[in-house]
């Protein structure tokens, strides 16, 4: 990669993929300013999307055909130059985070009008191409400082996006604020870590870190950046005892953000908790091994129960699928901290299958609140027979949450079984399976009211212009479409894992 | 044995004096942030915990007995002196950008928060999400059960 000859050789255009996946949205996101109007920074937006959406896809198909798929900036070689750098997992993540997005922008078309006030549609839409721009840089670079830079540039967007709540319940703007300051007292940690590595290694090429710290015995430098990178990459990921900001910020949030942010937004930062354990620490497996079984998993199977039950109790429904998402990401971590192929595979693909269930969830629910002005259970009584379509619809990605055969919730869960069978550990089987009854409840409540509670009234009152109807149906379909052919996720997802296991079992 | 200890914390005071400097900082602008509770404090006591930590990066950069990393006249790189490290300062430069976003961000919340709810103590803001959070839920109540016929 770093022969002259290819930095001096003219580039074609799909050799700059990596840095055009970046820079459309980014690009885009001040045409919208410019051109002011809401109508045209709506279009601008979804062709964004779409172009990084293609983008995505033929990065994608790069890397199947090369494999690591390395781009210098400006042509400096790394590690002095930023490097971006795609591999099988963020290739198959940048796909899920620049669909989500796309999918968000033509959901816009129907809703926006209703959710965001008419003064701050332009700007909304261009911090969400900003967020969405921060995102996909969080995934594909291979600096650890330029990670952090591209964190800020989507939670300060973020912030703003779940802030415009506050024209139907003011207490949008004290989430965003809670918000902030959580997430900002995260990205510091993340940033003192990373300082504390540049001063171990005297670099910030993540990949030539894991070199320069693999000769190093265990030392404490080392050790205090990755507790600092962990914690802060927790609270911005949520997860479980880290996680208070989330249920608010999605659940008082405009509809639209709540579905973007819980398809993608939590789940890049884990990716980047995975790619720091495994892609940068692992050099040290000692010290990752006593981490992961002694505070991740604990964590995550806390998280799994507690969340789940909380998810249990609240009276709405957007809160109810805020709390089911800090449970989910337990499962994740569950997922990750096997430290085995099949663990991570299981990690990965649940990444993927619960961003399309939660995303149809939250399109489900926005639809519902849009129709009557709340979403919570009270209202929703009867919702089978005046909401046809959104109920099915909520009802299928319910089945995925739970995991039940069919969905793209049980091929994760199945994996995760699988995995913790491969450990032995029949303690956690049973802790998977007794976390997914909980999941039954909150799923069965909820289709209860729904499908067997007498409604006040029989009118049918849907809220589903065309563009909606397109959303809910094509996430439905890809949550059913994922939970039966499982060929394209589960290969992605096992290859990135064996590469991301392969650094790891060389060291030991 | 506590007289070695002592002296060992004596040379890393003296030694490491400025990355105590960075963790006494760090902590008062953590301590503000999770102890105070009005916003603009919060948001103070924030600035406080990045700046300090801006702080750890340009000490980092320091090499002992290095010059300001600027080259001589005609752009030619002095052999004999040695030169600190501009890299942390380049970032710091970047790291600074962030705060200062997420400093005005913070405060226009602050703003809109004082718009709506006409308070900017935290313990206030509480008391007045949790009675909208009761009004809701009592209304759950007087409906009585969920699944009664209306």
């Amino acid at each position: 990669m770093n022969s002259p000859d290819i930095i001096t050789s003219t580039k074609s255009f799909l050799d700059h993929l990596p840095v055009l996946q970046v820079l459309f949205p980014f690009a885009f996101a001040p045409l919208c300013v410019l051109f002011g109007h809401r109508k045209i920074a709506l279009y601008i937006t979804i062709s964004a999307c779409a172009l990084a959406f293609v983008i995505s896809l033929l990065l994608l198909r790069q890397v199947l055909i090369v494999g690591v798929v390395s781009y210098e900036l400006g042509g400096w070689p790394p590690p002095v130059g930023i490097e971006y750098r795609v591999d099988f997992l963020n290739a198959f993540l940048l796909v899920l985070v620049s669909g989500m997005a796309f999918l968000t922008s033509i959901y816009l078309i129907g809703t926006m009008h209703a959710e965001i006030e008419e003064d701050k549609q332009t700007l909304f839409l261009t911090c969400f191409l900003l967020c969405i721009s921060g995102l996909l840089g969080v995934l594909i670079t291979g600096d650890a400082f330029n990670l952090f830079v591209f964190l800020e540039i989507s939670s300060l967007s973020t912030y703003v996006m779940v802030a415009q709540g506050a024209n139907k319940d003011k207490r949008a703007l004290t989430a965003a604020f809670d918000y902030l300051v959580m997430g900002t007292i995260g990205a510091t940690f993340f940033v003192i870590g990373i300082g504390f590595l540049y001063a171990a290694t005297g670099t910030l090429n993540m990949y030539d870190i894991a070199e320069r710290i693999r000769e190093d015995l265990p030392n404490r430098t080392i050790q205090v950046a990755f507790a600092f990178i962990l914690v802060g990459l927790g609270l911005k990921g949520a997860l479980f005892p880290l996680h208070t900001w989330l249920p608010k910020a999605y659940s008082f949030s405009p509809t639209p953000t709540a579905v973007f942010l819980a398809s993608t937004a939590t789940k890049v930062a884990i990716y980047a908790i995975i790619r720091f354990l495994f892609s940068v620490f692992h050099s040290h497996p000692s010290m990752l091994e006593s981490v992961l079984i002694n505070i991740v998993m604990p964590l995550g199977i806390l998280a799994m129960f507690a969340a789940g039950g909380i998810a249990f109790y609240q009276r709405d429904l957007k809160r109810m699928l805020a709390f089911s998402s800090v449970s989910q990401i337990g499962y994740i971590l569950l997922g990750v901290s096997f430290m085995s192929t099949i663990g991570l595979t299981a990690a990965v693909v649940h990444l993927f299958n619960h961003g399309i269930s939660k995303a149809l969830l939250f399109v489900c629910t926005g639809i519902i609140f849009l129709s009557f002005g709340s979403s919570f259970y009270k209202n929703i009584k009867g919702l089978g027979r005046r909401m046809p379509w959104t109920s099915a619809a909520f009802l299928i990605g319910g089945l995925s949450l739970i995991g039940i055969p069919g969905t793209a919730g049980f091929i994760s869960k199945w994996l995760l079984v699988q995995a913790a069978i491969e450990q032995g550990s029949w303690l956690i089987v049973a802790a998977i399976l007794i976390s997914s009854l909980i999941a039954i409840l909150y799923v069965w409540q909820v289709t209860e009211i729904m499908y067997f509670a007498k409604s006040p009234s029989t009118e049918t009152k849907e809220y589903l212009g065309p563009s909606s109807f397109l959303i809910v149906w094509i996430l439905a379909f890809s949550t059913v479409f994922f939970g039966l052919n499982t060929s394209f996720t589960v290969e992605y997802s096992s290859k990135a894992a064996n590469l991301l296991m392969n650094n790891f079992t060389m060291e030991k | 044995m506590i007289g070695d200890t002592l002296s060992q914390v004596g040379t890393l005071l003296a030694t490491h004096s400025i990355y105590w400097l960075f963790i006494i900082l760090m902590m008062t602008g953590f301590y503000i942030v999770v102890s105070r509770g009005n916003l603009i404090k919060k948001i103070i006591g924030l600035n406080l915990f990045q700046t300090s930590v801006f702080l750890f990066y340009i000490s980092i950069g320091k090499v002992t007995g290095g010059t300001p990393p600027i080259l001589p006249m005609k752009l030619k790189v002095d052999d004999f002196s040695v030169y600190s490290n501009p890299l942390p300062h380049v970032l710091i430069l970047t790291a600074i950008v962030v705060g200062v976003a997420t400093t005005a961000l913070g405060l226009s919340l602050i703003i809109r928060i004082r718009e709506s709810y006409g308070t900017i103590e935290e313990s206030d803001l509480l008391e007045i999400n949790r009675k909208i959070f009761s009004r809701e839920n009592v209304q759950d109540l007087q409906q009585g059960d969920l699944f009664k016929d209306e």
